[in-house]
């Protein structure tokens, strides 16, 4: 990190699971191989920037699983966490305890617990303010695979010191009314590999339940259920995959593509997941079940429509 | 050009050019990519050519599959404007440490390792795409004589900057990352630059490759 410091710094006591710098993503590079990433959870990630009345692509710190511990020394500043996120602020060793969605004021010395998120996957940190970080093609969201963005396209590690930097004087508590609703049918639109699956297979695909497995991350959801029956070939040649795209492995196991997907794939696309649904595919935690429901595109626009709406609501309905 | 065009989920058209894989398909796949990027369409966020289909995502906030499929069937196509055609020379050490799979390669394809080396390095190669992992060009087409079959085992580790060949196909690993391509040797050439922040990439698709081979000392001088 910076030998220079500023007043107005985190260090890392604990680094999380899995704690990436993330904002709105990569445009325009997919055919360089790499992928859009950004936050998982656009929603929660929208929400966490408008509680800090900062700009909507400004970075923030995700965090899945179990969140970071971080030190805060520096002047008084507004922070707040969106997501299912249970966490805790140590002051004087004494544990205080806040709520998500609304921002809360972080003093010199204090320690902020993040401590896992609760039956979801992913989190957010906002500051008023903003984390410096690197940028790399446009975004500061890392990609550890690729190793580019911020932190040097690395996870959170710990001892680390997190530079801030354009401090707000305290803000407003902005505080937003919102649950995360759980949602165990995903919606999705045919692929273009439909039929090289047989009826049974495709019956057998829409009325079964499938478990998310512990092989989950930002690149992909990989499910275990009924094997999926290929009857034409396992494998197509290679073309371009977009977040959502279910293919269908050479064993029969549905994989979901989430943000950091590969870019290109060659298992066939049985179905694309609803852009409306993504938010809350990305947090079913391993473990859960899941079911798959097919609609068709009209139906896919106007529900995300109506999702777009539900968001802006939400953010007009700060207090 | 385009044989049809369909969506892909919600958020993306997916545009099929046929099933073989050739170059004149991969050409028109490209040109088409080329013509995209300079059309500035409402809402496009990523356009993937590959061997013969071409996948357009797009912001469903601010244009629809609809009116996106509209603007790309009436798209005025401008000829190869691509014409540029770099020629990219790539270094290739075939040291017994790099080339993994040289051994196996000779008993398989029943020729020898020189003669193996000789062919692969007498041709130009076509790069019909790059991606999977950040930079990772697919270049075409072998010679016949070296066509080969993946590992049965893909192996998890392929080491960064390897050169692999199957089938009708070499790539170069430009991250460490798993595989089952056969592996031929190492370059001394970062093929993606994450230190770049403009065009990282050294290949693309569409661009013309040929590999030379270098030494030991070569390799590790340019290496250092």
């Amino acid at each position: 990190m910076k030998k220079n410091m500023n007043k107005n710094y985190f260090e890392v006591l604990r680094p999380g699971i899995n704690s990436t710098f993330q904002d709105n993503g990569r445009n325009n590079f997919y055919h360089i191989g790499i992928p859009f990433s950004g936050a998982m959870d656009n929603r929660n990630f929208l929400l966490a920037n408008t509680i800090s009345n900062n700009g909507i692509n400004n970075p923030v710190l995700e965090f899945a699983y179990q969140g970071p511990k971080l030190k805060y020394i520096g002047k008084n500043i507004s922070i707040n966490v969106t997501g299912d996120v249970n966490f805790k602020i140590i002051r004087n060793n004494k544990n205080l305890e806040f709520s998500c969605y609304e921002n809360i004021i972080l003093e010199n010395n204090d320690c902020l617990d993040i401590l896992s998120t609760n039956r979801s996957v992913y989190g957010y940190l906002s500051i008023g303010g903003t984390f410096e970080v690197d940028y790399y093609l446009n975004s500061c969201s890392t990609n550890t695979k690729a190793k580019i963005g911020a932190n040097s396209g690395e996870k959170l590690e710990t001892g680390q010191i997190i530079q801030l930097k354009n401090l707000k004087k305290i803000l407003p508590k902005n505080k937003i009314e919102y649950l995360n609703s759980k949602i165990e049918n995903i919606r999705i639109i045919k692929g273009p590999h439909f039929d090289y699956f047989s009826k049974d297979a495709i019956d057998s695909f829409f009325s079964n339940e499938f478990n998310v497995t512990k092989l989950s991350d930002r690149m992909g959801i990989r499910l275990k259920g009924p094997k999926i029956n290929n009857i034409k070939n396992t494998n197509i040649k290679s073309e371009g995959l977009v977040k959502g795209v279910i293919q269908i492995t050479a064993d029969g196991d549905p994989i979901i593509m989430l943000s950091d997907h590969g870019t290109i794939g060659g298992y066939p696309k049985i179905g694309v997941v609803i852009s409306a649904d993504y938010d809350k595919l990305v947090q079913i935690p391993p473990g859960s079940k899941i079911k798959f429901k097919e609609i068709n595109l009209k139906d896919a626009e106007t529900i995300f429509k109506l999702y777009e709406m539900e968001t802006r609501n939400l953010i007009s309905n700060i207090k | 050009m385009i044989k049809n065009i369909s969506n892909l989920g919600d958020a993306a058209l997916y545009c099929d050019f046929g099933t073989e894989v050739n170059k004149e398909i991969n050409r028109n796949v490209i040109n088409y990519f080329n013509n995209l990027r300079d059309s500035n369409f409402l809402g496009i966020t990523n356009i993937t050519p590959s061997y013969n289909k071409l996948v357009i995502s797009f912001d469903l906030k601010l244009t629809s599959y609809a009116k996106l499929k509209k603007q790309v069937e009436n798209l005025n196509l401008k000829k190869n404007n691509n014409s540029k055609k770099n020629l990219i020379k790539i270094p290739v050490c075939c040291a017994e440490e790099f080339a993994l799979d040289i051994k196996r390669l000779q008993k398989l394809l029943k020729i020898s390792e020189a003669k193996i080396y000789e062919t692969f390095f007498s041709k130009n190669y076509y790069c019909y795409m790059t991606g999977f992992i950040a930079g990772m060009p697919f270049l075409g087409d072998m010679d016949k004589s070296l066509f080969a079959k993946r590992l049965e085992t893909p192996r998890v580790k392929v080491p960064k900057n390897s050169i692999g060949i199957t089938e009708q196909f070499c790539n170069i690993y430009t991250f460490e990352s798993p595989g089952g391509w056969n592996i031929i040797g190492k370059t001394s050439v970062d093929i993606f630059d994450n230190k770049k922040n403009t065009e990282p990439n050294l290949i693309n698709p569409g661009d013309t490759i040929s590999f030379y081979p270098i030494s030991k000392l070569e390799y590790e001088k340019k290496y250092e």
